[in-house]
């Protein structure tokens, strides 16, 4: 008896000392569409790993941290093809994942942080900029990385109105996204002291991206489209479904500067950003995914990171604990932005630098200098604490 | 009253013949300064007598990290897009050799000696050990994502490199070259510095905020510096160098984009005095003889000038695009 006693103990103890050796796995998945959308611009053409590409890379970034405190991370990618059930995919990545990573339409997102909510999976949006998801509809299950319109328009309307380009000529697309994004740049311009001096509508009549002589044809259309506008500074073009936006450039009847889905672009991250140390990391980026880093990339970049900031802190794979430190005051994580980024509490979206870009160069970073803050100049950009409508649940 | 008057005189003769004999003993040395600029890829020569630039030397790409040799006779100077380490001849001014450094060597630290040099290269999460004098590479040790801030411990037994990304102080034996201890610091660990007498590693991060001070033996974060500036906000508040009097009594802090140098009580960990400096304040010298602290200013290019005892910014002096790392000869 006793010696089967000391037996049965010395198996525990085997057992204990083999699994402190074995690392403290922790699995993270990544749930998007299957597919790309279709650009204006050959150049801009999204890869078919646009988004993960970036978590792989922070996974790697992880490991190597991890190796360190004996923690392994791992990666689990699903895409969802048309008709596929998204709360069923979700709920299978749930088996082994306790942390998520999202690039799907709003919806899609709800319906999956609802399904997950007991479970105690945290959800993190890398792709949704939608202002509905942090407003109205926000979640306590679901920390967002992307920026919403309203922060990518305050970021261009503070920099349009800081060059004093405060009469615009906004043209807006035909689709639920492109008025959403009207909606938010009328409100920047209203924030910001600059006068949308006419609108116009361009309307998706349909046809082809790629055409063999598609160029002259442009070149007649644009001009005549933005003749006869009273005067003004600057367009701003709400064009998220890429339709005509890329054609305005060089091409309006008034030589002005345009802005917004074109021209000067605000974003999350850019391949040409190399301040701050991120050259580094679209050094790590491009030798790991031999193309150049997006600002999806970067979203979910940030999301597995918050997650590898979360556990080394925490010392901890536990997804609860994690969690709740992610939420916690203490929180930031560091991302090649010049600032710690830290999470608006009241509806766990990320504040950050948004980059204004033109293609070639990050032109300028916003908040821009002057736009004044009593807690973080970064909630310049987007709807701030009194405003917000998002009640946790 | 007259005698008076006699004591008096004796008293001012005595003064005077004192003053005379510290002169003596300490006169003023000039000392030269060499700056890395970050932008314009020169280095800029700097005489500490007159405050003047006497010479800007061409060097490689993206001229960062730069030190002295240990003999005084070299410059050594990081140019990382050239993925290599030049060497400056102090005398000549000129740029003589190279060194095998990784790829992209940002910092870099040698013994006491002067025979190894230990180079941090961002690109591929490595530590290079470098023979100085065969001017061989020896190997390379695996550390954290981004490593950057290097320094060695007094004793040239523990070499401390801290990784930016992984946001680790990495604790690596000379000897054996492998890693002994990780110590966790706050985000975006910049700059290592050792007290003088190794009871404390200092080190800095520069998005967490704050310098964590290490107990180098038992390898555990046993206190912490904080800044907090009226009407600035915390985001703008981002240490990276740090340099230590000799009696391990002050510390100097470097808050970047806080244009500002922090004085900080060692014993207390507690800061003093904020000096206003030029902007995006990085790294800092000492001239050997303790009297004054050299801060580089990346985003105003120019280079202040701090008088130690009075705490006092004396001087400004225009170099290069983006003044980053600056070193003065021993």
């Amino acid at each position: 008896m006793i010696r089967w006693l000391v037996g049965l103990i010395g198996l525990g103890l085997a057992a204990t000392s083999a699994l402190a050796a074995e690392p403290a796995l922790i699995g993270v998945g990544y749930l998007g569409l299957a597919g790309t959308r279709s650009t204006l611009s050959l150049v801009e053409q999204p890869a078919e790993n646009d988004g993960v590409a970036g978590a792989r890379l922070a996974i790697e970034d992880n490991n190597t941290t991890g190796k360190f405190l004996g923690q392994r991370f791992a990666l689990e990618e699903r895409r969802i093809k048309e008709g596929e059930d998204v709360v069923q995919a979700a709920t299978a990545l749930a088996e082994k994942n306790g942390f998520i990573i999202t690039d799907l339409p709003a919806d899609a997102l709800l319906k999956i942080s609802d399904a997950l909510r007991d479970r105690g999976t945290l959800l993190f949006n890398a792709g949704a900029i939608d202002e509905r998801l942090r407003e109205a509809d926000c979640r306590a299950n679901v920390i967002h990385t992307a920026p919403t319109r309203a922060m990518l328009a305050d970021a261009l309307g503070q920099y349009l109105v800081w060059k004093k380009w405060s009469r615009w000529l906004l043209v807006v697309g035909s689709h639920d996204e492109d008025k959403l994004f009207a909606d938010a740049l009328r409100r920047t311009a209203t924030r910001f002291g600059a006068k949308i001096v006419q609108e116009k509508t361009f309307e998706d009549k349909g046809g082809a991206r790629r055409t063999d002589s598609g160029v002259t044809l442009i070149q007649r259309q644009m001009p005549v489209f933005t003749q006869g506008a009273p005067a003004y500074d600057v367009l701003v073009a709400a064009d998220e479904s890429e339709v005509f936006g890329a054609y305005l450039p060089y091409r309006t009847w008034d030589p002005r500067p345009v802005a917004g889905s074109a021209g000067l672009v605000p974003r999350s991250w850019d391949a040409a950003q190399d301040q701050w140390g991120a050259i580094q990391m679209q050094n790590r980026f491009m030798k790991l995914n031999s193309r150049r880093m997006t600002a999806l990339d970067m979203q979910a970049w940030t999301a597995a990171r918050m997650i590898g900031e979360a556990t080394s802190r925490t010392n901890s794979s536990d997804v609860k604990k994690v969690t709740d430190f992610i939420k916690g005051p203490d929180f930031s994580v560091a991302a090649f932005k010049g600032t710690r980024l830290t999470l608006r509490d009241w509806n766990l979206q990320l504040r950050q630098p948004i980059l204004l870009v033109d293609g070639r160069m990050v032109v300028s970073v916003s908040p821009q200098e002057g736009f004044l803050h009593q807690v973080s100049e970064l909630d310049t950009l987007g709807y701030d604490r009194p405003e917000s409508k998002c009640k946790l649940k | 009253m007259q005698a008076e008057v006699r004591t008096q005189m004796l008293r001012m003769w005595r003064v005077g013949l004192l003053s005379g004999l510290a002169l003596a003993a300490a006169p003023a040395h000039a000392f030269i300064a060499y700056v890395s600029n970050e932008k314009s890829n020169t280095v800029t020569v700097i005489d500490t007598e007159s405050w003047t630039v006497t010479k800007t030397i061409k060097v490689g790409q993206r001229p960062r990290g730069i030190d002295f040799t240990r003999d005084g006779k070299f410059v050594m100077v990081a140019v990382g897009d050239d993925d290599t380490i030049q060497v400056i001849d102090a005398k000549t001014q000129a740029v003589v050799d190279s060194l095998p450094s990784g790829p992209d060597p940002e910092l870099f630290a040698q013994d006491a000696a002067g025979k190894f040099l230990y180079v941090a290269n961002e690109n591929d999460n490595t530590v290079t050990v470098i023979d100085l004098e065969k001017r061989a590479r020896l190997g390379d040790i695996q550390v954290g994502v981004e490593p950057e801030g290097m320094t060695i411990s007094p004793d040239g037994k523990t070499l401390i490199n801290t990784s930016e990304t992984t946001n680790m102080a990495h604790f690596i034996d000379t000897a054996s070259r492998q890693i002994v201890a990780n110590v966790l610091v706050d985000a975006r660990p910049r700059f290592a510095e050792f007290k003088h007498d190794a009871s404390e590693v200092w080190v800095s991060s520069e998005i967490g905020g704050t310098v964590s001070v290490i107990d180098p033996k038992k390898h555990e974060v046993i206190g912490k510096v904080t800044f907090e500036i009226p009407g600035l906000r915390k985001e703008a508040i981002q240490p990276v160098g740090i340099g230590m009097t000799k009696d391990d009594k002050t510390a100097f802090v470097a808050l970047g984009p806080a244009n500002r140098i922090a004085v900080v009580d060692v014993a207390s960990r507690k800061v003093t005095k904020y000096l206003l400096v030029g902007q995006r304040v990085w790294h800092m010298a000492f001239t050997p003889d303790e009297k004054y602290l050299l801060t580089t200013n990346g985003v105003s290019n120019d280079v202040s000038v701090i008088d130690v005892a009075a705490q006092k910014v004396i001087k400004t002096i225009q170099v290069g695009e983006l003044p980053w790392g600056i070193t003065i000869a021993p």
